[in-house]
């Protein structure tokens, strides 16, 4: 068999290990590659008209060409809200509000309104609950870059002063913000506050196929939560972004702060006891499903991509999860050995998903892979298995609705029909 | 006869002990509200009383006190079966063992006081209105701004607490000269105390055998929970509603699930917070704010240098401060030195050097902590998000199990005891891994003292630690530590065998994460 011929934009050594133990050859991203780490940046001219390039039935790439319907602020905020008003329209039961008018089963994302164009909105929001603090992000940046705290409106108008050079031009992605009731009873772990990273896989939107990798992270604030209004400058107390704790002065360079998802479940199980943590983490499946939904018909569901996203989940202290953003290109640069072993092994995980093991990459395939080549990945739904086992009545009687398509799997089973997965 | 007074002896000493406690009174206030009931019949009132207050519970109690009391004193009896009188006898039997103890204990204090002449801090200074103030608004984030730590040292490690326990020598015995017997082993532990042998440790742990499914093996996430978990939820939800010791003891002999631990833990261990223990940590926490000690910055050190550092416990960094430095202050503490071979050190008012009317207790609990204290705490901050509780579980597991495993003491549950039944048991088990460590110069002990010193704390995932933990309560014996200690040996066993030096040895047993100590314990009682 031919050897795989790889490319990447990174020169990571967690991805290029990988490549290297499985004695992939190295090419350019301009050669005939049969397997592409890309770049977000790079992904744009693979895809474009101009570049004339066609990809391969053995060649798959690591992004959908407009992730951005997922991994931009705003894009993914606009996305759940049309996709719960089409259920909404339905009539399906995933979609019922409560006698707030909130959606009981879909309600996962924080209040959120673009700016400058949901300005008018957003006052009015603001003026209801004077009380609250917001967070305001930029659309088209990651790693807690540009992102301040709101309380009052004048810090807005200043805001608003300050960016418009020019009004006349409509505003950009970069220049667009999204603004967000900020979650201001995170769950204190040992008085400190932490969010979630957790990685998914996608490798197909339509049908949706996707996986939850089994070793996510917290990732802590190294200085104690504080909700008091004199702390609102102090971002270290708010962002949990390594990229930012990194600056403090108590970074610890041995756990970087973070805490494995394992430790947080025995935590919350002994402290709050087995159902709302089981309760929890469903919710969180839940949410991750319906997230990609929600762009499954947007996102052009190209055969030769795959995806690894990371999903960035704040815990309230009710235990709720909030959606907080998706990333397209979680970092892969290793802050401590456990997060180098971690991460490698997420990447190795990833490729026995997308190739299945000895072979070439055939976007022809399948893309049902044995459930030994999972690894540390979890199947969180495959429309196209779910469809088989509804048209099983026997099946469907068990699962309901929406059915979970977790093979073989006892307890996953179990635990999807217990709970939210009605 | 002898048994007879003994037990009666029993019988008043409980009664002297029950008298004075709030049971004793709310059982009275309870019996009260019981006559003044209606329509019982004077003939008939003392067994209707009776059966009213069994109906509410307060037989159940008084059992559970009466249990806990009966624990107590057995730790105060077993060992003056040897005499009748002197408490020195009841700390420890053997008098070289006892010099070897105080000859530590004077060692430690003269390193504490060179460190204080060192740095010239005293050990013990008020601390200034402006400082309490700044401290009691830090309480809950002790960890950001901590003193200057750069000049303290830990007082001791577990290496050199192991130095005294192998330079442990019975003067009376005579060697023969024979190596691999009892008075010349090939270990280190030349003191011959008795331990159980692999058969006896079977029969204690008969619960444990393969055949008895186990929480944390049988109820893992890829087994249907119809073979065990399910039955296992609804027996450990009765024994939670029964709240008797014995019988939760019973159940968590095969491990508690863990969302039921944290009570199941306070049942065995009789902890029942009332408003009292609260205000008695409030009391503690003022004690803290009042007086700055040197014993304060050793406890800062060491949880900057063990759990600070830990990606299992970072996050309870500050918990372990405030569960760390009330317990220094906390004089209940020294209830425990009537059975550990330990004496709490003494310090003088400045100037009355030697005189005994200005004598005080140094730290106020006697406790002086080593490197590694703080991992006695750490795991139990999975369990208790409730300072106030997490501080008495503590304190209970300390002057129950913990202090025996940094005390010089013949005692069959006391460190020594404990080495030596490690070293009899691999020597017994694996005795071509114990004789080719031997030759490579990598005495096991050497290895495995710190994982019994530390009772396996820092060593083992936060899930397995818990688990053992559970054996130790359960059982109510610290014997399963060197138990697993064997095992881990006997399960690396291949590696171990080409190992040529100190260094590899301990390379192949550094990373201990991995491990599922429940199915380790049972191949290494069980398999053979």
């Amino acid at each position: 068999m031919a050897r795989i011929k790889f490319a990447s934009d990174f020169d990571k050594s967690v991805l290029l290990n990988n490549f290297e133990n499985r004695c992939w050859i190295q090419v350019g991203p301009e050669d005939d590659w049969n397997f592409y780490w890309a770049g977000v940046h790079n992904i744009r001219n693979v895809f474009s008209v101009e570049s004339g390039f066609r990809l391969q039935d053995d060649q798959v790439i690591n992004h959908f060409p407009n992730h951005v319907e997922l991994t931009r602020k705003d894009l993914m905020v606009k996305n759940i809200k049309r996709y719960r008003k089409d259920l909404e329209k339905e009539g399906s039961p995933t979609a019922e509000k409560d006698e707030l008018g909130r959606f009981v089963h879909l309600d996962f994302i924080p209040q959120t309104f673009m700016l400058p164009a949901d300005y008018n909105l957003f006052v009015e929001e603001f003026r209801k609950n004077p009380n609250t603090t917001w967070i305001m992000k930029p659309c088209g940046k990651a790693r807690g870059i540009g992102i301040f705290l709101v309380n009052k409106l004048s810090q807005l108008k200043k805001w608003s002063r300050d960016g418009k050079g020019n009004s006349f031009t409509p505003p950009t992605a970069k220049e667009t913000y999204v603004i967000s009731k900020y979650i201001d009873n995170p769950l204190l772990i040992g008085g400190k506050k932490f969010d979630l990273r957790l990685y998914v896989l996608v490798t197909s939107f339509r049908p949706l196929k996707c996986y939850m990798y089994r070793l996510g992270f917290c990732r802590f604030c190294t200085v104690k939560y504080n909700a008091s209004l004199n702390e609102l400058d102090n971002m270290f107390v708010h962002l949990t972004n390594v990229s930012i704790q990194k600056q403090g002065e108590d970074y610890n360079a041995i756990h970087g702060g973070k805490w494995t998802t394992q430790n947080l479940r025995l935590f919350l199980e002994s402290t709050r006891g087995k159902e709302v943590s089981d309760k929890l983490f469903d919710e969180i499946n839940w949410q991750t499903v319906h997230s990609l939904k929600a762009v499954a018909g947007v996102v052009s569901n190209d055969r030769h991509c795959f995806e690894c996203y990371g999903y960035d989940i704040i815990i309230d202290d009710n235990l709720k999860p909030w959606l907080i953003e998706v990333n397209a290109s979680p970092s892969l640069s290793a802050t401590t050995s456990s997060d180098r072993i971690m991460k490698y092994r997420l990447i190795s995980d990833v490729i026995n998903i997308v190739i299945p093991p000895g072979e070439l990459p055939d976007v022809r395939w399948s893309k049902i892979p044995d459930k030994e080549n999972y690894g540390h990945f979890d199947l969180l739904y495959d429309e196209e298995l779910a469809n088989l086992d509804l048209n099983n009545p026997d099946l469907r009687a068990k699962t309901g609705t929406m059915s979970s398509a977790m093979r073989g799997n006892p307890r996953d089973i179990r635990k999807g029909s217990q709970a939210t997965w009605k | 006869m002898g048994s007879l007074e003994q037990q009666e002896n029993v019988f008043v000493n409980l009664l002297c002990s029950l008298r004075p406690s709030t049971l004793f009174n709310e059982l009275l206030c309870a019996a009260q509200e019981e006559v003044k009931k209606s329509n019982h019949r004077i003939s008939e009132l003392k067994t209707t009383v009776y059966s009213g207050l069994a109906a509410a519970g307060w037989d159940r109690k008084l059992r559970n006190v009466i249990y806990h009391f009966l624990q107590a004193q057995s730790k105060l009896s077993k060992q003056s079966a040897f005499s009748t009188t002197g408490t020195d006898l009841i700390k420890e039997p053997i008098s070289y063992i006892m010099k070897a103890q105080l000859a530590w204990e004077k060692k430690i204090l003269k390193s504490l006081n060179s460190m204080c002449t060192e740095l010239t801090i005293p050990l013990a200074r008020a601390r200034t209105e402006k400082d309490r103030k700044d401290m009691a608004t830090r309480w809950t984030e002790l960890g950001v701004d901590g003193p200057d730590l750069s000049q303290i040292r830990p007082v001791y490690a577990p290496k050199d607490f192991l130095d005294v326990v192998i330079n442990l020598n019975n003067p009376n015995c005579v060697s023969s000269g024979n190596a691999g017997t009892f008075d010349l082993p090939w270990g280190l532990i030349h003191v011959s105390l008795k331990v159980k042998t692999l058969n006896e440790l079977r029969i204690q742990y008969s619960d444990m055998a393969i055949t008895h499914c186990q929480t944390g093996t049988d109820d893992l996430s890829d087994i249907p929970p119809e073979l065990f978990e399910n039955d296992r939820t609804k027996l450990g939800k009765k024994v939670l509603a029964a709240n008797h010791a014995p019988i939760t003891r019973e159940f968590s002999k095969k491990g508690c699930p863990i969302s039921m631990r944290a009570e199941l833990w306070c049942q065995i261990l009789g902890v029942e917070l009332t408003k009292v223990d609260y205000l008695y940590y409030e009391q503690l926490k003022g004690y803290v704010l009042q007086h700055d000690l040197l014993v304060d910055s050793l406890l800062y050190k060491d949880v900057k240098l063990t759990a600070t550092n830990d990606d299992q416990y970072f996050v309870f960094e500050d918990f372990l401060y405030q569960v760390l430095l009330p317990f220094s202050r906390d004089t209940v503490v020294l209830k425990h030195f009537a059975y550990n071979s330990a004496t709490p050190p003494k310090s003088y008012i400045r100037g009355k050097l030697g005189m005994e009317d200005y004598a005080v207790t140094y730290p106020p609990n006697g406790v002086i902590p080593f490197h590694g204290f703080a991992m006695y705490v750490a795991p139990l901050c999975y369990l208790y998000n409730d300072i106030v509780q997490l501080y008495h579980v503590f304190r209970h597991m300390y002057m129950h199990y913990f202090f025996r495993l940094h005390s010089v003491s013949s005692h069959p549950q006391g460190i020594v005891a404990l080495s030596l039944l490690f070293e009899t048991l691999l020597q017994a088990e694996e005795p071509e891994l114990f004789y080719h460590l031997k030759q490579v110069n990598c005495q096991p002990l050497k290895i495995a003292f710190k994982w019994l010193m530390r009772a396996f704390s820092g060593f083992l995932s936060s899930d397995q630690v818990l688990l053992l933990w559970d054996r130790i309560l359960a059982f109510d014996s610290l014997e399963i530590l060197p138990v697993l200690a064997v095992a881990i040996f006997s399960f690396r066993k291949t590696n171990l065998l080409k190992v040529q030096s100190m260094n590899t040895a301990e390379a192949v047993l550094a990373d201990l994460f991995t491990l599922q100590v429940v199915p380790l314990l049972q191949l290494s009682l069980f398999s053979k």
